[in-house]
């Protein structure tokens, strides 16, 4: 017989860990004024990066699972009716050596000028004490040569796809040629990302903006410039090597 | 000083921005995000729906012609399956239970004053909603908007030259769906690195309420699987526009030989499909992890195995990611790897079982108040059910094969990924909408709408499985015309009356809805009794959510019926120690 009495009573002992009114112990005191807050900001903006890059990341292992699936490919040929593969390795310019070089001497001087803006955001501090004053040498700008090599490898980029077609190799020329575009391409507008957000650090201290927020600006560029420079040197042994 | 000023300026406890832009159009906060998503949302289900009753009346009456639309042609058929498709699963199911809900309450639930990146939350809604625009759009150029299903498969959706709408109309959806993809990118970072890193004090992973766990999952489904639909989407626009030849073989269309050669176009599927079932996840979980607080707190009993639930979902969504080749056993894959598919889809019966016995334990013997929020999640349950059950069907290749490509297909997923989520969306509607909007909603109306919707789908979607066995297939514009399917006329004439009726009930709640935010009941901070955070704070939550404190949690969400409490239940945030048991 159907009954709704429930069967069972709510005075029987509960299953849940409620945690009965105890407070763990917890990394993070949610506590978000003062010095603490620095810190709070930069792990956040840290982990913020992390969780971003894993999704560029996928990405690009997109593109390399189809770089990989494309190239055992056999296309029909329709004047002999036979299957063929058509992936021809495209001859990589010399001058991507030479871009991969800047870019990894620019992952340096990025290293330099986060570290300068860190030794800045300390010495503001101890600026603001009433007292203390503090010298005003600046010094090379880490920061605006770090730009100025991370341009200048795009425009090596740039060259280097003018010297592929000039040697006739353009985007639909072959499966292998679409692919250098591609992952070149992608990974350019990724780095001028970085460029984006150097820059406005660099406008930021101009302005005299406040420093530690300068400093987390730098930071996770910092740490973004590096992992494209390692993306960079992924690509370019794929197209190096595994064709 | 700087230091000290910059805190001052943004930490999250700042003046709530008075101007009308900055307060409701570019506003930063995550409140204010939400509703933002959530009536994207519904703008984009009201056009879905119409699409989709203008389907349902061509297939009955394929002669008809409709005021100012003309004549449904085949190809304007499959417009409006496109169209559909991509409308409901990306600005719907994805857009209202994670954007909307998801960012209004995650903060709130977990005890923060916003999420941790504002800017990038304004920027990925507005990026959405660009993305509808652009999808919108597709309507209105030369050509029309494309017809190679919300999956876009090529060489179809990658020769500009094989359909009207595979045009400019094409290359919009594509790009719609890229930005979608930025946008949905952008939210995923934004989700997880606010659970991870802003929880209160004493809000430990394990005392989150379900639901953040679900919308934590969905953000890390979202982080991994829309970075591969953007890749995929920028190869098929190569494709498209630079002469390239990822996915499109050497072939012959409307005569001509393309200027393709050597692509694959199983490539697209596998990138497509790798996103594409944990996107029925995203669309999905965050479902899940509202019905199991709603089933809790209308229960008046904890929720039956919190952690069982956790690892439930997390299973799910591992699994998730092992199982794209279930919709492709048509495309003459190696029988070895249908069987793996095979085998990883049916695992996901096992969590996905553990989940419903779960539910069905804590309604067990509970207090159940048959309130509307409740009624939306038992009806979830429902549908999850009879939805999920025809899942272990299709995983088999040797049943697949013969079913894929009928309305056995479209009756499956229908029920499990589309109502079920839109019933989640209900359930939340009714149960967050007093703490959203201050006013209670109008119970007699929601009860209407329960009832209707709940009867109204599953006279759509179960007859479909019977269609489908009968070899109706799906995608065709008219059927009417074949002799084996002259049977099933009445059959698809009932379905068309069924969607008339549940598409006119959802009247009742958009109806309810406006009418509510003006005259509903005026409600109290906590009208449910519930225990999560949310419902410690004003109705509605002020600018910081918790009017300049941060909150301290002590006990996990789900403390009801409470022996030796005061009430039945004991809220999160109480420190008193009830009678130890």
């Amino acid at each position: 017989m159907a009954s709704y009495t429930p069967t069972v009573s709510i005075d029987e002992p509960r299953t849940s860990t409620g945690g009965n009114g105890v407070l763990p112990p917890s990394r993070y005191d949610g506590d978000d004024s003062g010095s603490h807050f620095f810190d709070t900001r930069l792990r956040r903006a840290r982990l913020g990066l992390v969780v971003g890059l894993t999704g560029i990341a996928m990405i690009f292992i997109s593109f390399t699972s189809a770089y990989i699936v494309r190239q055992g490919l056999p296309t029909l040929d329709p004047r002999t009716n036979l299957l063929l593969h058509d992936w021809f390795p495209v001859p990589l310019p010399r001058l991507l050596l030479i871009n991969t070089v800047v870019l990894l001497i620019s992952s340096i001087t990025m290293e330099l000028a986060r570290r300068q803006t860190a030794r800045k955001a300390a010495l503001a501090q101890l600026a603001s004490l009433h007292g203390v004053s503090v010298g005003a040498k600046e010094g090379i700008s880490w920061l605006a040569l770090t730009v100025v090599l991370g341009l200048s490898f795009l425009a090596g980029q740039w060259m280097t796809w003018r010297e592929l077609a000039v040697s006739g190799f353009y985007v639909a020329s072959s499966p292998s040629s679409s692919f250098v575009y591609l992952l070149t391409g992608m990974h350019g507008v990724h780095l001028l990302g970085g460029v984006v957000a150097l820059l406005i650090a660099g406008v930021a201290s101009v302005l005299r903006r406040a420093a530690d927020s300068q400093f987390i600006l730098m930071d996770v560029t910092g740490w973004y410039w590096h992992f494209m420079a390692l993306l960079w040197l992924y690509i370019l042994c794929l197209l190096e090597f595994a064709h | 000083m700087a230091t000290r000023e910059f805190a001052a300026h943004e930490a999250h406890a700042h003046a709530a921005p008075q101007g009308f832009i900055r307060k409701w159009v570019f506003s930063l906060d995550h409140k204010v995000i939400g509703l933002q998503y959530y009536f994207l949302a519904l703008t984009a289900v009201l056009v879905g729906m119409f699409l989709s009753l203008l389907m349902r009346i061509h297939l009955i009456w394929p002669n008809i012609t409709l005021p100012l639309l003309g004549e449904i042609k085949p190809e304007t058929y499959l417009t409006l399956v496109t169209m559909h498709g991509t409308i409901m699963v990306f600005f719907v199911l994805t857009t209202a239970p994670q954007g909307g809900f998801g960012n209004y309450f995650l903060p709130i639930q977990i005890g923060a004053a916003d999420m941790a990146f504002p800017v990038l939350n304004m920027l990925s809604f507005w990026v959405t909603a660009l993305a509808f625009v652009v999808m919108l759009g597709a309507f209105f150029v030369t050509g029309g908007a494309p017809l190679h299903g919300w999956t876009g498969y090529p060489p179809l959706s990658a020769v500009p030259s094989a359909g009207p709408g595979e045009g400019p109309g094409a290359d919009m959806w594509i790009i719609s769906i890229a930005l979608f993809c930025i946008g949905a990118l952008m939210s995923a970072l934004n989700f997880i690195t606010t659970t991870l890193d802003m929880r209160a004090k004493g809000m430990s992973m394990m005392r989150m309420p379900l639901t953040c766990w679900a919308w934590f999952i969905t953000a890390i489904l979202g982080l991994l699987a829309f970075g591969v639909l953007f890749s995929a989407g920028i190869l098929l626009l190569l494709d498209r526009n630079a002469g390239t030849s990822f996915y499109v073989p050497l072939t012959v269309f409307s005569g001509q030989i393309v200027a393709h050669k050597g692509g694959s176009p199983l490539l697209w599927q596998h990138l497509f499909w790798f996103f594409g079932h944990p996107e029925v996840y995203i669309a999905i979980l965050p479902a899940m992890g509202l019905c199991s607080q709603l089933v809790s707190v209308f229960s008046r009993k904890p929720i039956f195995g919190y952690k069982a639930m956790v690892y439930a979902m997390l299973s799910i969504g591992l699994l998730g990611f092992m199982v794209w080749g279930h919709h492709m056993f048509m495309s003459g894959m190696s029988p070895y790897s249908a069987f793996a598919f095979s085998i990883m889809t049916m695992a996901i019966g096992v969590p996905s079982a553990i989940k419903t016995f779960n539910w069905l334990g804590t309604l067990w013997g509970g207090r159940i108040r048959l309130v509307s929020p409740m009624l939306f999640a038992i009806g979830f349950v429902s549908l999850f059910v009879s939805g999920g059950i025809s899942g272990p069907f299709l995983a088999q290749p040797t049943l697949d094969i013969p079913l894929h490509d009928t309305a056995f297909v479209t009756g499956h997923f229908h029920l499990i990924m589309g109502v079920a989520s839109i019933f989640g969306i209900f359930a939340a509607t009714y149960y967050w909408f007093p703490k959203m909007f201050g006013r209670m909603m109008n119970e007699s109306l929601a009860r209407w709408h329960f009832w209707l919707t709940f009867v109204g789908t599953y006279c759509i979607f179960m007859p479909m499985h019977y269609a489908g066995m009968a070899g109706q297939p799906r995608r065709y514009s008219q059927f009417t015309e074949l002799h084996y399917l002259e049977k099933l006329i009445p059959l698809n004439t009932f379905i068309t009356f069924a969607a008339f009726v549940t598409i006119s009930a959802q009247l009742i709640f958009v109806f309810n809805l406006f009418w509510s935010m003006k005259y509903g009941k005026k409600a109290s901070d906590n009208p449910w009794e519930a225990t999560t955070l949310e419902w410690t704070t004003a109705t509605p939550p002020p600018h910081d959510n918790f009017g300049g404190h941060t909150p301290v949690v002590y006990n996990g969400p789900y403390e009801y019926g409470v022996p030796g409490a005061p009430r039945d239940y004991v809220m999160q945030t109480d420190p008193t120690t009830v009678a130890a048991h």
